[in-house]
């Protein structure tokens, strides 16, 4: 039989991997960026932290060893990418769960390896654009960072790892409400208490403990890296840990379906 | 000669697939010819999702085979998914997605896919392309999930309630591209609860119920045989022992089969002769029919004949 003509004539094929994992992620960026509540939490309520902060801190005359804008505009950026590593990325996946997008992408040539790069990229994506955001803001209210550049990604993708571990693992063992309701009440009790914004520092004798959580130890990392242009590595160690915890958890949890 | 292009593109032996004590699949033997629209046919719950999702590799058999164009779907899962194309019946799409950017989105998975502009064309796709995958009307979901399953231009699609939701102009459209697909060398396997749909696009047909294959054949095969039917339908219900009594009546060679307390099935080689038979007979038992209908088997029949249940509830 010759079916060479057909318009529907098979010729099956996966599409290269990095072109479906860059598919994927431009994809989940998108549609994270084109979520009003999502965009909400990834870059107005940051900016909105910020100026108040820094304005706030003048106000008050909260006494700093450095300018306030320096103080918090590290601890913001360390906010921004809870905000989307974490409760971002745990309530996309809870619905995509919910909707069968994860089942069907299973029956896709995508395999799950490209799905989590995806995801991995499609977070890298959407921090690139807050940090810009940000940091504009900041310089604009005054901001002279340290320019540890390097640092500063470590610290971000080790926070990225650590946060995205634990938001997969809230995704995969609750429902999509649930993970809703525990990934923003998350994000709002490692804001107001969790070191992220303010300096460890601030917090008395509970700074030694927050240091210890993924929102201290980033925020400490962050700040040493435009204050110092160091790393602070103990507080990455720490994320490795969480990062590993989680992803080992999701990794026992998770179900795909 | 597994996987070679003559050889079946679905071979299912033995399958048993469980639930919580309650068994979906019950050995079951199923195959597929390549190049055919294969339906499998049964009533909600008869286990042909659990079937065709252990086909498409999201679940392991739990005792038997499933071989799908020569392949394991679990072992040989990576090789075997860009080869086919699927359609869920649940789900698939983000809520915020437009339905063309979904369209594109999974052609960009694929080596070769079609134009999706033109695939969403063809299944009535452009006005809502830039609709939310949540505002598209169910049939519009179904149609975007057609053509999500077959954008990658498969060897062999597995679609599971393809028209479900569909309005009659929907599923003519469905029923036509399954055909030409069909026909440029695509093996289809859908499964549906409609005889009609089977009945008429099916190459080949398997009735499956209660988790087990209960008769394979084309349309045609099923319901001939020098079978005809009549439907007998009555006022107010039968009165007792009147399957046996009417069987008596008609010389015992048709099968009276109850399908209610107001209604009865009648299957052998009936006439005219026999529509006679059963008048008179209601006349001496004082029931006053309602209809009374002669009529070649259909699929409805069929699965009435071999379950002693109605197929479509």
């Amino acid at each position: 039989m010759s079916t060479d003509a057909g318009y529907f004539s098979p010729r099956p094929g996966a599409a290269p991997l990095a072109r479906q994992v860059l598919a994927q992620a431009s994809m989940e960026a998108r549609l994270m960026l084109r979520n009003g509540e999502q965009l909400l939490l990834a870059v107005v309520i940051p900016v909105i932290v910020l100026v108040a902060a820094v304005e706030g801190a003048g106000a008050l005359d909260l006494d700093f060893s450095r300018p306030p804008v320096d103080v918090f505009a590290p601890g913001v950026l360390a906010l921004a990418v809870m905000s989307t590593a974490f409760t971002s990325l745990a309530i996309a996946t809870g619905f995509e769960r919910r909707y069968g997008v994860i089942k069907r992408l299973g029956s896709s040539p995508l395999p799950r390896s490209g799905l989590l790069l995806g995801k991995v990229g499609a977070l890298l994506l959407v921090e690139a654009l807050q940090v810009a955001v940000i940091s504009l803001v900041a310089l604009a209210l005054g901001w002279d960072p340290a320019l540890g550049y390097l640092p500063a990604l470590l610290a971000v993708v080790a926070g990225t790892a650590a946060f995205a571990a634990l938001g997969l693992f809230v995704a995969g063992v609750l429902r999509a409400e649930a993970t809703l309701a525990a990934a923003n009440l998350v994000y709002l009790l490692l804001m107001a208490g969790g070191a992220v914004v303010l300096p460890a520092s601030a917090y008395g004798a509970f700074g030694s403990v927050a240091v210890l959580l993924p929102s201290g130890a980033l925020g400490e990392a962050l700040r040493e890296a435009c204050w110092t242009g160091g790393v602070d590595w103990p507080a990455i160690l720490v994320l490795v840990v969480w990062a590993a915890v989680g992803a080992g958890l999701t990794a026992r949890t998770f179900r795909w379906e | 000669m597994p996987g070679s292009p003559s050889s079946p593109a679905v071979v299912v032996t033995g399958l048993v697939m469980r639930y919580a004590g309650k068994v979906a699949v019950d050995d079951l033997d199923l195959t597929v010819e390549r190049h055919t629209i294969t339906a499998v046919l049964g009533p909600n719950g008869a286990g042909k999702t659990t079937t065709l999702e252990t086909c498409e590799g999201y679940r392991r058999p739990q005792e038997g085979t499933v071989s799908v164009l020569g392949l394991d779907p679990q072992r040989q899962r990576r090789e075997l998914l860009p080869r086919i194309g699927v359609m869920l019946q649940d789900g698939g799409a983000w809520s915020g997605v437009r339905a063309m950017e979904m369209l594109h989105h999974i052609a960009r998975l694929h080596a070769h896919p079609l134009d999706p502009e033109e695939l969403g064309e063809r299944l009535g796709l452009g006005d809502c392309g830039r609709t939310p995958y949540r505002r598209l009307s169910g049939g519009q979901q179904q149609r975007l999930k057609l053509a999500m399953a077959v954008v990658g231009r498969p060897e062999l699609v597995f679609v599971d309630e393809p028209t479900a939701g569909m309005d009659p102009a929907g599923r003519r459209t469905t029923w036509a591209l399954l055909q030409e697909m069909r026909d440029d060398g695509v093996t289809v396997v859908l499964t549906t609860h409609h005889m009609d749909e089977a009945e008429r696009l099916a190459d080949q047909i398997h009735i499956i119920d209660r988790g087990g294959l209960i008769a394979t054949g084309t349309p045609l095969e099923l319901t001939r045989g020098g079978t005809s039917t009549i439907r007998l339908v009555v006022t107010k219900p039968f009165p007792e022992g009147a399957p046996d009594s009417l069987r008596a009546a008609l010389g015992h060679r048709l099968e009276v089969r109850t399908i209610s307390e107001v209604s009865l099935l009648i299957s052998g080689p009936a006439d005219s002769t026999t529509l006679a038979t059963v008048s008179a007979w209601c006349e001496d038992n004082g029931v006053l029919p309602e209809s009374l209908n002669l009529g070649q088997r259909n699929l409805e029949d069929v699965f009435l004949e071999l379950t002693g249940r109605e197929l479509a509830r």
